[in-house]
């Protein structure tokens, strides 16, 4: 019995054995070809027809692609194939980054996640990528590859516009690198969607603040948010706000006010761009209100 | 296209096959194996109707390539039960009457089962997750939640 529904279109399936066979069939090919991981973009775009590769390369089997990795004088180091249940489930990550777990947690749906993987998450450079603010507040870096060596670059330099990225034709991502969570720190990953059942973000918020005695205010703040602009963008003004003055009600109003200023929303399918901007002031007050009454809390 | 020579077992028999490399693990189920337990929904991971077991762990079929599966294992609803016996989950699905028009049964019933197994004991709010990948427009959420509920207690 046949189904109704459309095939994929037609395409070669190649295995990579290594990052470097993968970089060699990436460069050398002259045909469409993109690298597969969880399939769980791609496929779907194959689908709706919006690319058609004539080659997919896949990087999951490739060894140490997929690994996860913590050490307490460096940090935390993902594979770009690891799956997001894989990043999720880690008792290390659970321990060290609960808020990358929480933001994770927030993808569609267990079973997605199971494909799912972080790079592909961040390669695919969906504005409303729900790991992307909380990887941005931790200070992520990524493992750039090409048949040429490697380069490494600050993940805040890596998203150029929906769906486009500063990787190179024949480049791959290959690592996620976290610094150490800074001491004492407290996060948040608020995600306004139209249900609480795995959709896409209208809105995604992700404080962390952290004690620092040097600035005015004791603490220091990263703020990043998703699904308001063509990328998934860090709030470094209100970031710097919250450090030079004493933190208040008003000094967190004035900050989610420049992330409201910032947000660049689009109206579509989900929200207005009207709507988008207001619980970017709404979401971002919350988180830092929250992570605040955390710090104190502890302090 | 290029052709693949994969070997895998379906709930629990092993077998060789050559596939396509554009066919879904879905396609492949339903149309080569005639597994028709694996339902066919939106084919873009929303529903969840075609959700299997791949080595343990619940995944969508229509966004696995049956190339992937290659040395795999894979368990579709038919091979919950055994020797005509129900596996608990089924039978309290009946009980609790956690099915309507059953579409979306096989792949709840799948999700649920990988629920107990990572966690036998979980609360409604971790049945509720572990279902959120998988829609059922009879709306029969509730009796289904009843249903997980039941089977934990019993041990499952």
């Amino acid at each position: 019995m046949e189904l109704p529904l459309p095939e994929l279109p037609a395409f070669d399936y190649l295995h990579a054995s290594s990052a470097q066979h993968a970089l060699e069939q990436l460069g050398g090919s002259i045909a469409r070809t993109r690298v597969l991981s969880g399939g769980t973009d791609l496929f779907v775009q194959m689908r709706a027809g919006s690319i058609a590769p004539t080659e997919l390369i896949d990087l999951k089997h490739i060894p140490g692609l997929a690994t996860i990795e913590f050490d307490e004088n460096s940090g935390l180091t993902i594979g770009a194939a690891a799956t997001m249940n894989a990043v999720a489930r880690d008792p290390e990550v659970q321990a060290n980054y609960p808020l990358l777990v929480r933001a994770l947690e927030t993808v569609a749906s267990y079973q997605l996640r199971n494909r799912a993987t972080i790079g592909g998450n961040l390669c695919n450079a969906s504005p409303a990528a729900d790991s992307a603010p909380s990887l941005l507040v931790l200070g992520s870096r990524l493992t750039l590859e090409s048949v040429g060596g490697q380069r490494e670059l600050a993940l805040n330099d890596f998203f150029k516009g929906p769906g486009e990225t500063a990787l190179t034709p024949g480049e791959i991502l290959t690592k996620i690198s976290l610094p150490l969570a800074p001491t004492g720190w407290k996060g948040r990953y608020l995600k306004l969607g139209r249900n609480t059942s795995g959709d896409l973000a209208i809105v995604g918020v992700a404080v962390l603040g952290f004690p620092d005695p040097e600035p005015t205010s004791g603490f220091r703040f990263r703020i990043a948010l998703a699904s308001v602009a063509p990328t998934p963008i860090r709030v470094a003004d209100a970031e710097e706000l919250l450090e030079t003055t004493t933190l208040s009600d008003e000094s967190i109003e004035q900050a989610a006010r420049i992330a409201q200023d910032l947000a660049r929303p689009i109206s579509d399918a989900r929200a207005s761009a009207e709507y988008r901007r207001a619980m970017v002031f709404e979401l971002t007050a919350w988180a830092l209100k929250d992570v605040r009454q955390m710090l104190e809390e502890e302090a | 296209m290029k052709h693949h020579t994969i070997s895998f077992t379906l709930n629990g028999t092993h077998e060789i096959r050559d596939v396509r490399s554009n066919l879904t693990l879905l396609r492949f189920l339903r149309e080569q194996l005639g597994v028709m337990g694996v339902k066919s929904g939106c084919d873009t991971g929303e529903c969840g109707a075609c959700t299997v077991l791949l080595n343990g762990e619940p995944v969508n079929a229509c966004l696995v390539l049956a190339a992937e599966i290659d040395g795999g294992k894979v368990i579709t609803v038919e091979g919950l039960s055994m020797d005509d016996q129900l596996d608990p989950l089924q039978q309290t699905f009946i009980d609790h009457n956690g099915i309507q028009c059953g579409f979306c049964t096989p792949g709840v019933l799948i999700s649920a089962k990988a629920l107990l197994t990572r966690n036998p004991h979980p609360d409604r709010d971790e049945i509720k997750d572990a279902l959120r990948g998988n829609l059922c427009r009879c709306t029969g959420y509730v009796r289904m939640i009843d249903a997980v509920e039941a089977a934990a207690k019993e041990g499952n």
